[in-house]
């Protein structure tokens, strides 16, 4: 989990003031996040790779820009899915991208599956800890895009629902929808 | 509140986002619905396996080569 907030308050202001020392401090705090994250939506470890490059380098040149109204980690974030969503957009032989701000059906008068899987055993109990991460990675990428980045930010990432909003440039009733519906596909 | 509108409130219920005479409304449901309670406890469950999920290193080569390019920026004036 990212740094606690006055230290990361600290950092940034000793970085815009040229400290690289502390900027790098950031990066090496965040690096594991953001290709996390990068390689989450991009599903290729060389475009994540690329993602996450660019995307502290312009964090870098835009430092002068941040005026702390959000946490860094928030505004780094935003730079990255900004990054990795043109890294989408340019593969030519990519399907067409669902834009993340078009209205997925989720209207209120959908009816959402209830499906009763009761687990039994403790899932922690039941599979190692490698095995658990497997699992959840593969079942975080059978979701499409919309969902996989809002569990990504939210749940994953534990940005708020405002933070996961600003950063996929949602409404807040967005997230929540699509948060609700993607919690419960990845139950079952 | 039927078991419906419990599963629609259900993400928000277990970010503790909830208005109180919702959750109040929402917990009276529950003690009476076994069915719901399934679908809170393992979709509870689900978001804590995710929430507790650690993010393995950076691979060394992918590291290295994001600080070399960060300190041929750090070199060039802004």
């Amino acid at each position: 989990m990212p740094t606690h907030l006055e230290s990361e308050g600290a950092l940034v202001r000793q970085a815009q003031a040229g400290d690289h020392e502390a900027f790098t401090t950031l990066v090496r705090q965040y690096e594991r996040h953001i290709y996390r994250l990068a390689l989450n939506i991009t599903k290729d470890p060389t475009d994540a790779e690329d993602v996450l490059q660019e995307s502290f380098l312009k964090a870098y040149s835009n430092l002068k820009n941040f005026q702390g109204d959000s946490r860094f980690y928030t505004w780094l974030v935003r730079i990255a899915v900004n990054e990795a969503l043109m890294k989408l957009r340019k593969r030519r032989s990519a399907p067409a991208l669902v834009a993340l701000d078009e209205a997925i059906s989720d209207g209120e008068d959908q009816e959402i599956r209830r499906d009763l899987a009761d687990w039994g055993d403790n899932p922690e109990q039941r599979y190692g800890k490698v095995e658990l991460r497997d699992i959840l990675a593969s079942a975080i990428e059978s979701l499409e895009l919309p969902y996989r980045m809002v569990v990504m930010l939210r749940d994953i990432e534990e940005l708020s629902t405002e933070e996961t909003a600003a950063a996929l440039g949602i409404s807040v009733p967005a997230v929540k929808s699509r948060l609700l519906r993607a919690r419960l596909m990845l139950r079952n | 509140m039927n078991c419906q509108e419990v599963v629609r409130q259900l993400s928000e219920y277990l970010d503790g986002e909830l208005e109180a005479d919702l959750i109040q409304s929402l917990e009276q449901h529950l003690s009476q619905c076994h069915d719901c309670r399934i679908i809170v406890d393992t979709t509870r469950k689900t978001i804590e396996i995710f929430c507790n999920s650690e993010s393995l290193p950076l691979p060394a080569p992918v590291h290295e080569r994001l600080m070399k390019a960060l300190a041929a920026k750090f070199s060039k004036p802004l």
